[in-house]
């Protein structure tokens, strides 16, 4: 059973003089998938930096809680899977190689299994071995969302999930989050395939003013 | 007691992932040779020049500043990579979805400690070998100046390196900022080798090795409140 939540008490983020958004309040609870819309340079990435700890607010708080306990900012990474176009991996090291150091230096427990069999349903297994650089952008989109997945986290972040994934990419990738349980899922997207899966859409742009 | 062993339990498990993070800037250093290679280039070079340029009768001073100042320099061509490398490439943001900041930092720090150790060995056994007025009397002093030494300057390149590496003028940043705050250090190092060519013992020296010792203290922990700041945001 997953208690995770995240709430966002009334938080704004400006950078230097320019407010991205002000005044904003939510909760995230398990087992629903959120939608995070607007239109670009609204702000959806940066409310996703933010809810993963790798920004802090201008004002406001945000909490994550496990189990009705406190989660330090600092540490809300250790259940947090993300994926994003922006998001780089070593590319001098194999999707292996990346899962393994990043598993050690995050912490957790590296499941070589878990991650064969995860490679094979990504259609990544054959080139598993082989340096991230030479992958397409469509398949280090695949390795990205594999990467997420990995640690089995209590909060899946996606900014623009299936951005260069192909027709098939894009199945695997509405097959995995359906199969997701009781995870807080936060999605933010432009493409409305994506937008389609979500229970809960929060318009970024309502509080942009 | 059961708050010091939890204290003790949590620095265990940070120097863990701390070791991993060496581990995986180890690996991509041998596959890549971003810093490597530039400061071995360099130490060469420099070794090669000041063997030739320099006559039998420069002072061993003289002998004491030259090695100290390849050692900032050689130190100062690689060590700035640790943080420029995953901003350039775009991968500060896996980093920080992957570790909190207190590891991200030691483990940085120690790859460039151990990077600096290694060629500031190349520096002292390439001028035994070429510079006949490189004298040690006492290698324990020695062997204390040179860790001491190595640690302070890691210690401020890492922590200027993650300052520079959100500029755009890196390059050049990293020499102009590093060299006030390395200063001190370099006077202590260049005192504190000179009086390693007469017949000194350790208590001769013990002013010295204080203000090293205090120099590596006061920057790293500087470095660790301040390093939460550089990285975010």
């Amino acid at each position: 059973m997953n208690d995770y939540q995240i709430t966002l008490d009334n938080i704004s983020k400006s950078f230097s003089n320019r407010l991205v958004f002000k005044n904003l309040s939510y909760q995230f609870e398990p087992k629903k998938i959120y939608g995070i819309s607007g239109k670009n340079g609204s702000g959806k990435t940066t409310l996703l930096k933010l809810i993963s700890g790798v920004l802090t607010p201008t004002k406001g708080k945000i909490r994550h809680t496990y189990q009705n306990k406190i989660i330090n900012q600092e540490n809300a990474f250790q259940h947090i899977g993300f994926v994003a176009p922006y998001l780089i991996l070593y590319d001098e090291f194999s999707a292996i190689e990346n899962f393994n150091l990043l598993s050690k230096i995050k912490g957790k427990y590296f499941d070589l299994e878990y991650c064969k069999g995860l490679l094979t349903r990504l259609e990544l297994y054959e080139r598993r071995n082989e340096p991230l650089k030479n992958f397409s952008s469509g398949m280090k989109q695949r390795v990205k969302l594999l990467f997420a997945l990995l640690n089995n986290p209590s909060v899946l972040i996606l900014d623009e999930p299936t951005t260069n994934l192909d027709k098939q990419g894009k199945e695997i990738f509405t097959e995995l989050i359906k199969i997701q349980k009781n995870k807080i899922i936060v999605i933010a997207s432009n493409d409305s395939s994506e937008i389609t899966m979500c229970n809960n859409i929060l318009n970024i742009e309502e509080f942009t003013k | 007691m059961y708050v010091i062993l939890c204290l003790c339990d949590l620095v265990a498990k940070n120097m863990i992932k701390a070791f991993y993070i060496f581990v995986k800037d180890w690996k991509s250093e041998m596959r890549t040779r971003y810093a490597f290679n530039s400061q071995i280039l360099f130490i060469l070079i420099t070794i090669t020049i000041v063997s030739i340029s320099v006559s039998t009768d420069i002072s061993n001073a003289m002998t004491c500043g030259l090695y100290w100042l390849v050692i900032f320099f050689a130190a100062m061509s690689g060590l700035s990579r640790t943080f420029v490398t995953e901003e350039e490439r775009g991968t500060i943001l896996t980093l920080q979805l992957n570790a909190s900041s207190t590891v991200i930092f030691s483990g940085k720090l120690l790859f460039n400690l151990f990077l600096l150790i290694i060629s500031n060995i190349i520096i002292t056994l390439s001028f035994a070998l070429f510079l006949k007025l490189f004298i040690i009397s006492n290698f324990l002093i020695f062997l204390l100046t040179f860790i001491l030494g190595s640690i302070g300057i890691a210690s401020t390149a890492t922590i200027i390196s993650a300052i520079i590496s959100k500029t755009n003028t890196r390059g050049s940043l990293f020499t102009i900022l590093s060299f006030p705050l390395v200063l001190p250090l370099i006077i202590v190092l260049i005192d504190l080798t000179n009086l390693l060519s007469e017949n000194i013992q350790i208590h001769q020296v013990v002013n010295q090795l204080v203000i090293l010792i205090s120099y590596d203290v006061i920057v790293i922990t500087a470095s660790f409140l301040l390093f939460d700041f550089i990285w975010k945001d």
